[in-house]
This record gives structure tokens, sequence and C-alpha cells, in this order.
């Protein structure tokens, strides 16, 4: 019943996205993305929403990708007019019943050392690691370069 | 707001004389006030951002605040690993050129890298080939970009790693200079689309 209720959910999530949903426990990936890189670029980001359906606290606490050497989990803070990017090592918290968004402008996944520039329209698999939920394999979807969203063109007008 | 009559004076006159041009800067940075919400109010007690300076392009071109004079140009200091900020800056840039329609080619869009370290000419014009706009992509010595990032008041601070690696904090606001080299304005990716054409238009039409 509840599996029915979870399938059907999972299905009107994923249905007007393009990019994939994936579940494990209570954690789900909703929506992963990333941006197209120039040909020469070494790093990439992945973008997703994770929400808890749990009534215990998550946290994303690595990630890795057959793509990038290394996979790190970053926060982008703007103050001022000024841009700082920082590693979260200890990762990053997905509260009880809540979500986590990593979206252009805040959290990331950071993919370095890309073995190939991220095309447009490709899936990057990663496998994501929570405390509690365990490792979840997700395929971030490739929009344009300067995309705002999954499903955005280059503008990143939504 | 100066009319354009006065404007073209202002500009004549600066074409004429270097010594004119430092007159000019005086006279229309009083008359010309910020029109919109963006600018900082330091602006009007302190000079402008904006200064002398010399890089080349990606082609081995050498650009200088001189051979910028002539368009309007809005300018954008970024680094090409910078994987979130910079290229949301650019692809609104670019967006926001063609929304400019004919009037696009009357201004230039401005990159220019803060790490000379890593950024190579190579590495400048991959990034900006991803944008839909013509972009003109600076680097140069890094002593020179360090010169330019303090006279045009942007903030960059390369920021070792655990990893090892770096990153590099820095302005992400774009700076609006006129077709004198007079800086205008910033703005940020965030503003709306119509009010930030709108800017850029009165920014070519001034």
């Amino acid at each position: 019943m509840t599996y029915r209720v979870a399938l059907a959910l999972v299905a009107t999530l994923a249905a007007p996205a393009i990019a994939q949903d994936a579940r494990k426990g209570s954690i789900t990936a909703a929506a992963p993305w990333s941006r197209a890189t120039s040909h020469r670029a070494s790093v990439g980001a992945g973008y997703l929403t994770i929400r808890n359906s749990g009534a215990q606290p998550d946290r994303l606490i690595s990630a890795t990708s057959p793509r990038a050497a290394k996979v790190e989990i970053h926060t982008m803070s703007l103050d001022d007019g000024i841009m700082r990017m920082r590693q979260l090592p200890d990762g990053l918290e997905v509260p009880a019943g809540g979500e986590a968004a990593l979206a252009p402008g805040g959290n990331h996944i950071m993919l370095i050392g890309l073995k190939a520039p991220l095309k447009e329209g490709e899936r990057i698999p990663a496998t994501l690691r929570f405390a509690r939920a365990g490792t979840l394999k997700v395929l971030f979807t490739v929009a344009g370069p300067g995309a705002s969203g999954p499903d955005a063109e280059h503008g990143g007008h939504h | 707001m100066a009319n354009p009559r006065t404007r073209g004076l202002i500009r004549g006159t600066a074409l004429a004389s270097l010594l004119a041009v430092g007159l000019a800067i005086g006279v229309t940075g009083c008359s010309r006030e910020p029109e919109t919400g963006n600018s900082q109010a330091a602006a009007t007690a302190n000079p402008g951002p904006g200064g002398p300076f010399t890089l080349v392009d990606t082609k081995g071109q050498t650009v200088t605040d001189q051979t910028l004079k002539g368009k309007p140009y809005a300018i954008f200091f970024g680094f090409t690993r910078c994987p979130d900020v910079c290229p949301t800056t650019m692809s609104r840039m670019a967006l926001l050129h063609k929304r400019l329609g004919s009037d696009a080619e009357k201004m230039n869009v401005v990159f220019v890298s803060v790490d000379p370290e890593h950024d190579k000419r190579e590495d400048i014009a991959s990034f900006l080939s991803m944008f839909d706009a013509p972009v003109i992509g600076l680097t140069g010595d890094p002593a020179e970009l360090e010169r330019m990032e303090k006279s045009f008041k942007v903030y960059v601070e390369r920021v070792p790693l655990p990893n090892g690696d770096y990153t590099i904090d820095h302005t992400a606001r774009i700076l609006l200079f006129d077709r004198d080299g007079q800086f205008v304005d910033t703005m940020d990716a965030k503003e709306p689309e119509t009010q930030a054409v709108e800017r850029l238009r009165k920014l070519i039409r001034a």
C-alpha cells in the first residue's frame, strides 16, 4: 500500500522533468541535473532536491561519480556582491520531513577532475551516500551551460 | 541624465585631448546620477571603479581601456573553473545581449579572468564559446590583473581548499561602463530581465 503510494508519488514527481528521480528508504533525490561544460573544463556542478520523508534527519555525506576524479559537496554564498564557494566537509543535512535544495546560487555537488566534458543531453551517473539511507544511485541530466533548472534552456529564465 | 548632444560634445572634447578626459570625468560624473537601484552609494563620494589597463584577448590581441572606448561595455570578472555564478552570469549576459536585438552590436561584453594561474587564453575562449554572444575574454600579466582588479574595485581572493586545490572568492557583479569608459552602474544576474535590458538600452543610447 505505502509502496504503491510511494511509486505513484515518484511517478508524479518524475513526470514533468526530464531528469529522473531516485529513491532509497526515506530519501528521494528529485530531478538531478547538471550544466554542460566547455571542452577544456575540469569541473562541473550537480544540482538536485533531496527530500526526506522519514522521521529522522539524514545527511548527504559524500558522493562519487565515474566521470570525475573526485566529488565534493559545496556551498556558495553571495554577500555584498562577493561570491564565495566552500566545501561542506560534514556534508549537507536533510531535515526529517523536509528537504535540502542543491541549486545554482547555493549548494551544489562539485565534480572535480572531469574525465570528459559534460555534454548537453547526457546523463552523468553518480552515487550519493547518506548517513542513514545509505547509497543512492542518481543520473544527472545535463542541461545548457547557463541553465537555471533541469528543463531550462541556456538563458536561465524561468 | 545629460542629453545626447551634451554627451556628444563631452565625447568630442575627450577625444580632442587626454587632459580634457580628466575634466570630462569630473563634469559628467556629477551630471550622471545612477538611475537604478543597484548602484553603490559610495560611488558618488569616491572615484568610481575603472582606470587604465593593458590585457590580451583570447586571440592574443592587446585590449586596453582606450581600445574599448567608443562603445559602452558590461564587464565581469570571473574564472573558468567557477562552476556556478560565472556560467550563470555569462549566460545571463548572453541572453540580455540577444534581447537587445539590433542594439546588441553597439555594446561590448567583457570577461576578465581572475585566475591567471589556471586560465590560459584557450581556457577562456573555450569557456566563453559556451555562451551565445560575442564576449571579449581577457587575461594578462598577473600583476597587471591585480592592478586592474584594484582600480575596478573588484574583490579577488585566492582561497586554498583542503583538497590541495584552490578556489577564488570574487565580486560577482557586472560593471557597466559608458562609451567614454566611465563607470555608470552595476548589475547582477538576478535583476529582472526587462529591467536589465532597459538599462543596457539606456547605456547604449546615452
